[in-house]
């Protein structure tokens, strides 16, 4: 990348931490198979369980986890392998939660993105994100509710996992890349291995195929890092977003609590798409919505759940900060926008 | 330690680590899916790659990355949704497993005592997909796979070729409509794999989500795995010859020193890297223990471990006492000729010993 780029898009992943680059690159001296029975063998068994242990501990999570190639596979196998004949998901779940639940009970959001406890549909298993991926916006807790239903509840929790308390869910998805780590590592946690079906193969018999134990101990280190900087974030986006309602700009899920480091905004009459290329010209890296779903040019369904026009959802841009982000950086931005307000 | 295990994995290339490490760095880490300058080139680090990786692979298709050849595997298989599959009866357990489990009917093909598919072997009419791996995990054996191909063909089936041990050593299979490979079989990292379409094949997706991989495959992809599935790629296509060369050296010697051991499965339609050897009354487990500085497997990875027979030895008409008394010995590109011999010897004494 450019050393002159302003990365302003970390929700879509963020830089590898120095830590996790050297235990991935340390791990890739350890490249034999975890399964093989031959001393290089158990070695590397030895470190995907300490790996293992490490990320239980990291996350408090007194549950089994069960390593999978990302947060779109960990959801995939919690939502469809869940002993669950009647499933239900959010209106403002990620795009690997929704496509699988097409046919499934939605649950409603109200204007700020929030499901409300006691809205709940009757269901076996209940997806809900601790985080939007757009918005930033944390879900009140559920878990007693959901508990109630006697549901399972599913958290992707891609968003949240190394930046807040892990909710009292019975599955949690996690996603590497989000936090330090590179794609292609993630998670699914799960209470106990009785809440899903086996596949056979590695991990217990939960996840067939040869363990990434590089990228499973780049997993741990991102986890254990220090996680001071949240609060430095806060402060930082505190002060952009005053500076963006003086300029007559909007705060999407504005009262609600939310991440420290996702905002997803507005200025009314500017299409999302101008902002991102002017920030794109001016070397700024934004987004409108997941990266995912980016150069679609449908609005975007989790700003339409929330109660949002379509002419809204097409103004509205996402700009997340990482540990780097100064205040040059979103001072930066701010100038782009205001440039467009003229 | 001698590693001798390359059909568990192989070491990762240093070129592939060093690919790697730009993609794991403070200037590579953007996702390839955003559409802004650092996704941009990261992006094209993963085009480039996927160029590197077809070069391995037939003409004429695409191909799409996966978490590994397990996920390839499983997005061939559940993505057609076949009622009736016939597969080889010495397939990985990521074939068998996932043939059993999607639903359809499933014909098992029997192989002769050589290990290979007899290659007019009988395909039942309404099969609409045939899985037939290139090269055997447990005993190396090369299978026909352009007449299987076409005898698929000829029922209206589609093909598919579990080319994970052959790739990049041997020529692309032939004829096959879907090939899945894994990157940690060619010298590159774990946690990447592929499945390549013949053109016009249509799949449904496994993973749904982001809609990456042109819908196929959802989820971020790695560059850094990417770029080091793609840099192993395009160095076992330069290194295609002499690879082979060296892998027959070693084959060589070790049939100079094994002289009284019996080689499972056919030694000529064989990938020479791969050594499959018993003798009646082993005791596996104390060999490996007694050699425990010398890396071998009694069987495959995935399987060890589970303490039942291998499915492959028995698939050959190898009673379970036989398939008990196997030892499975991986070399390549980075064994060493001298040391190769010296732990060979050491096998010999041991075995002489019990």
């Amino acid at each position: 990348m450019p050393k002159s780029t302003i990365y302003l898009d970390h929700a879509a992943t963020t830089p590898i931490l120095p830590d996790v680059q050297a235990a991935i690159a340390e791990g890739m001296r350890e490249w034999a198979n975890p399964s093989s029975q031959h001393g290089s063998g158990r070695t590397a068994r030895a470190q995907l369980e300490s790996a293992r242990e490490r990320v239980k501990k990291a996350l408090d999570w007194p549950g089994e986890v069960i390593f999978t190639g990302g947060a779109t596979e960990a959801l995939a196998i919690g939502y469809t392998r869940a002993q669950a004949l009647r499933r239900a998901a959010s209106s403002v779940e990620h795009s690997a939660v929704t496509r699988l639940a097409e046919r499934d009970t939605v649950i409603a959001v109200d204007r700020l993105g929030r499901v409300d406890p006691s809205q709940l549909p009757s269901a076996d298993l209940i997806a809900v994100q601790q985080v939007n991926n757009e918005t930033g916006v944390i879900q009140p807790a559920l878990g007693e509710a959901i508990r109630a239903k006697g549901a399972v509840w599913l958290a992707d929790c891609a968003q949240g996992a190394g930046k807040l308390s892990l909710p009292d869910a019975d599955m949690v998805a996690i996603a590497g890349h989000k936090i330090g780590a590179p794609p292609g590592i993630g998670a699914l946690l799960v209470r106990n291995f009785g809440l899903i079906q086996p596949s056979g193969g590695q991990e217990r018999g939960y996840r067939a195929g040869t363990e990434n134990l590089p990228y499973i101990l780049g997993l741990a280190t991102a986890l254990e890092a220090d996680r001071s900087w949240l609060l430095q974030a806060a402060v930082l986006r505190s002060w952009f977003e005053d500076e963006l309602r003086d300029m007559g700009g909007e705060v999407i899920g504005e009262g609600a609590e939310r991440v420290a480091t996702i905002g997803a905004y507005r200025l009314p009459g500017v299409n999302a798409t101008t902002v991102l290329i002017r920030a794109d010209m001016a070397g700024i890296a934004i987004s409108a919505g997941s990266a995912c779903s980016s150069g679609s040019l449908k609005p975007s369904p989790v700003i339409l759940a929330m109660g949002r026009s379509e002419e809204e959802a097409r103004e509205v841009f996402r700009v997340s900060i990482g540990r780097a982000t100064s205040r040059e950086d979103l001072a930066a931005l701010l100038k782009v926008l205001r440039g467009l307000r003229r | 330690m001698i590693y001798l295990d390359y059909q568990a994995t192989t070491p990762l290339a240093p070129e592939a680590r060093e690919a790697m490490l730009y993609w794991l760095g403070a200037d590579g880490f953007a996702n390839p899916h955003s559409p802004h300058r650092p996704g941009r080139a990261a992006a094209a680090a993963v085009a480039v790659a996927r160029d590197q990786v077809a070069g391995i692979l037939p003409p004429g298709g695409r191909v799409s990355f996966t978490s590994g050849a397990t996920e390839a595997i499983n997005l061939a298989i559940q993505g057609l949704r076949p009622k009736r599959i016939a597969v080889s009866a010495i397939e990985h357990a990521a074939v068998l497993d996932t043939a059993r489990a999607c639903g359809a009917v499933v014909d098992v093909l029997p192989v002769s005592p050589e290990g290979l598919v007899p290659p007019d072997a009988p395909i039942a009419p309404g099969t609409d997909l045939v899985a037939v791996m290139q090269v055997n995990n447990e005993i190396g054996t090369i299978q026909p796979i352009a007449e299987l191909a076409a005898r698929a063909h000829g029922v209206g089936a589609l093909f598919l070729c579990d080319a994970v041990q052959g790739a990049g050593k041997i020529a692309a299979p032939q004829g096959a409509d879907m090939v899945a490979i894994s990157a940690h079989k060619i010298y590159g990292p774990k946690g990447i794999g592929a499945l390549w379409r013949r053109d016009g094949v249509e799949l449904a997706p496994l993973l749904h989500g982001g809609g990456q991989e042109g819908g196929l495959r959802s989820g971020t992809l790695s560059p850094a795995l990417c770029a080091g599935f793609g840099a192993a790629a395009a160095l076992c296509k330069d290194l295609w010859i002499k690879d082979g060369e060296h892998v027959e050296e070693l084959w060589a010697i070790a049939r100079a020193i094994l002289t009284d051991w019996t080689i499972n499965g056919s030694e000529d339609a064989r990938w020479h890297g791969n050594l499959n050897i018993r003798r009646d009354g082993l005791d596996v487990a104390r060999l490996m223990s007694d050699l425990r500085d010398i890396a071998f497997s009694a069987g495959s990875a995935c399987a060890s471990g589970s303490g039942r027979p291998s499915h492959v030895l028995t698939a050959l008409g190898l009673c379970a006492k036989q398939a008990k008394n196997s030892i499975r010995l991986g070399f390549g590109r980075y064994t060493q000729g001298r040391e190769f011999a010296e732990a060979l010897k050491r096998i010999n004494a041991a075995a002489d010993a019990q």
